[in-house]
């Protein structure tokens, strides 16, 4: 029998994981990226000539866990059809038997690194928002994303917000396809998410994670989720991690309060961040719709919600949304009472 | 998934078989010894190296171990006590050869062989002569603390040398004995310079030939190590989590 070295072990290993796509539509381009379940290629559809990204199983099988994790991720996202959700084209299984998806190629940048060419806090706001979109209208279709961190939105070139690996995604409702009460597209996103007793919840997802299982990312994982009580993780565990998310993009960490360069989040802002980072889940916002429109009301120049302002903050709030109006009012009384010295003189 | 299964090839994938723990507690002594062998087969190596270099033995003393250990394994149906849930077949196994050295010193006693006889060839120059190789280069020398991963990489290197015999034997069955030399030249020697082109002009054939060459026995290869890996371990959970650690993609 040969005697392998460690060099050709490692070349064997390598060839071992390049799928094998014969029999697939797919012409294999490059490998993008490796997580913990398979790794992501970029594959040029033959038959559509378009460029696809595979998500591809490391080991073949159909029956374990990751396989219908990854099953369970195509299918979630080919009934969340938004433009803020990478769309799934199809899924199927390898001729090495390897369980693998594809989806749309996404270019762009993950938003941790977009994020530095984002100077204004209402920019990083707006980015946030249209993240709130996807997130919310996930929501309303009874799915929970539960990772929800920078590493897993991407931001294409024209701006678009795409929520990607929905690989820890639970399901509340079995029936996630139906369309959503007064189904207006814009109107969806910000429904009330489907909230079902944890003792209902026996879709394939509590199947797949199981009880006491810690499934998410340390910064933006609630406590509940950090605990691994699956039994009350909902929509109010992915709040968390928008509110961490928000954190992030305010001041570059999930749990800072000051920006990189020392300057405080400001009252208004950090208290949205704290009401949706709650320890208790009833403390946060009840949906990702108030939420969101607390973000908008702070855009706005409005009060938020989520603080209670002093008469000087309320001022200097009054101050700055009207501040063109005031200051016009101003001039026009400063020139009154200078056309009025002046006639008296 | 099923119209995904039939248009992508998902058919041609193996079946399972039945993995070697299951028939290692099988009521037929046929089906135990059969099983016996190809666990032996995979580990002999691993278990005859570990001895040599853990236990600080002689060519000779480790030989006789090594038998005397996967001998034991039946007639003290250890593997009866393994449960996949709590561990990994080869943690377990490299206890269990840790566990049987110091027994035997205890007992001070020569190994006796007699009855139940291994049929699986065990060429233990040829494991000498990589020990050998390993110890010239004092890199490659484990130190006592990383002799697990040591175990654990020797699994793989016989793991990985059984899936190539197979399909050396494959390839000579299909005659297609070109498509070995092409992947032994490319993958198994490790001369990082040779390169696609060379290897055509080499064997005078076209450039696609020999990528068409190299990606069939690269599937070949896979198919028949996860084969192998699939029969040696004792749950579905187990499969995924040494093929994981066999290919290497937890560390990667």
């Amino acid at each position: 029998m040969k005697f392998l070295s460690d060099r050709a072990l490692d070349r064997l290993r390598d060839s071992a994981e390049v799928p094998d796509l014969e029999g697939t539509p797919y012409r294999l381009l490059e490998r993008v990226a490796r997580g913990g379940m398979g790794v992501v290629y970029t594959a040029e559809d033959e038959k559509l000539q378009r460029r696809v990204a595979l998500k591809i199983l490391d080991v073949p099988g159909k029956e374990s866990d990751l396989a219908k994790r990854l099953l369970r991720e195509a299918r979630v996202l080919a009934r969340l059809e938004h433009p803020g959700i990478v769309p799934v084209h199809d899924v199927g299984t390898l001729a090495d038997g390897r369980v693998f998806y594809a989806m749309k190629f996404v270019e762009g940048q993950r938003l941790d690194q977009y994020i530095a060419s984002v100077d204004s806090v209402p920019d990083r706001l707006r980015l946030f928002l249209r993240i709130c979109e996807a997130v919310g209208f996930a929501h309303a279709r009874g799915v929970l994303h539960r990772d929800l961190k920078p590493a897993n939105i991407m931001v294409g070139p024209f701006g678009e917000v795409l929520v990607m690996d929905w690989g820890l995604a639970k399901i509340l409702s079995k029936d996630i396809s139906r369309p959503a009460r007064n189904t207006d597209p814009d109107a969806t996103v910000f429904e009330e998410p489907k909230q079902v007793p944890a003792e209902q919840d026996t879709t394939e997802t509590s199947a797949v994670t199981g009880h006491g299982t810690v499934m998410g990312t340390p910064g933006y994982m609630s406590p509940e989720q950090a605990r691994g009580d699956v039994g009350k993780i909902d929509a109010r565990s992915d709040i968390f991690s928008l509110g961490a998310l928000l954190r992030f993009l305010l001041t570059g960490k999930p749990e800072e309060t000051s920006a990189p360069d020392g300057t405080r989040v400001e009252r208004s802002l950090a208290a949205i961040c704290a009401k949706a980072t709650a320890a208790g889940p009833a403390r946060r916002y009840p949906n990702v719709q108030e939420l969101a429109l607390d973000v908008s009301r702070y855009l706005d120049g409005l009060a938020v919600g989520a603080h209670r302002e002093s008469l000087i903050e309320k001022t200097m709030r009054f101050y700055r949304r009207y501040r063109f109006f005031i200051l016009l009012i101003a001039a026009y009384l400063v020139m009154r009472v200078l056309i009025l010295l002046f006639i008296h003189r | 998934m099923t119209q995904g299964d039939e248009q992508h090839g998902g058919d041609r994938f193996p079946p399972t078989r039945r993995s070697v723990i299951e028939a290692v507690r099988s009521i037929d002594a046929e089906e135990r010894e059969r099983a016996l062998e190809a666990l032996c087969a995979a580990y002999w190596k691993p278990v005859y190296k570990y001895i040599r270099l853990r236990w600080n033995r002689p060519a000779d003393a480790a030989q006789d171990l090594t038998q005397g250990f996967f001998m034991e394994l039946l007639e003290r149906e250890l593997l009866d006590k393994f449960d996949s849930k709590k561990s990994r077949l080869r943690t377990y196994l490299r206890l269990c050869v840790d566990s049987f050295v110091m027994n035997e010193d205890k007992a001070g006693r020569r190994l006796k062989r007699g009855g139940n006889v291994l049929h699986v060839a065990l060429d233990f120059s040829s494991a000498e002569e990589e020990l050998g190789a390993a110890v010239m280069d004092p890199a490659a020398i484990p130190s006592p603390e990383s002799l697990e991963e040591f175990f654990e990489k020797e699994w793989v290197r016989s793991l990985f040398a059984l899936a190539v015999e197979e399909l050396r034997e494959l390839c000579a069955a299909k005659e297609r004995e070109r498509t070995f030399l092409l992947f032994e030249a490319y993958d198994l020697d490790g001369n990082e310079k040779i390169s696609y082109e060379q290897l055509a002009q080499e064997y005078g054939i076209p450039l696609t030939d020999v990528t068409n060459a190299l990606a069939w026995a690269r599937r070949e290869f896979r198919r028949i190590a996860l084969q192998r890996l699939r029969e040696i371990c004792g749950s579905e959970e187990e499969f995924q989590r040494e093929t994981r650690a066999a290919f290497g993609w937890d560390a990667k």
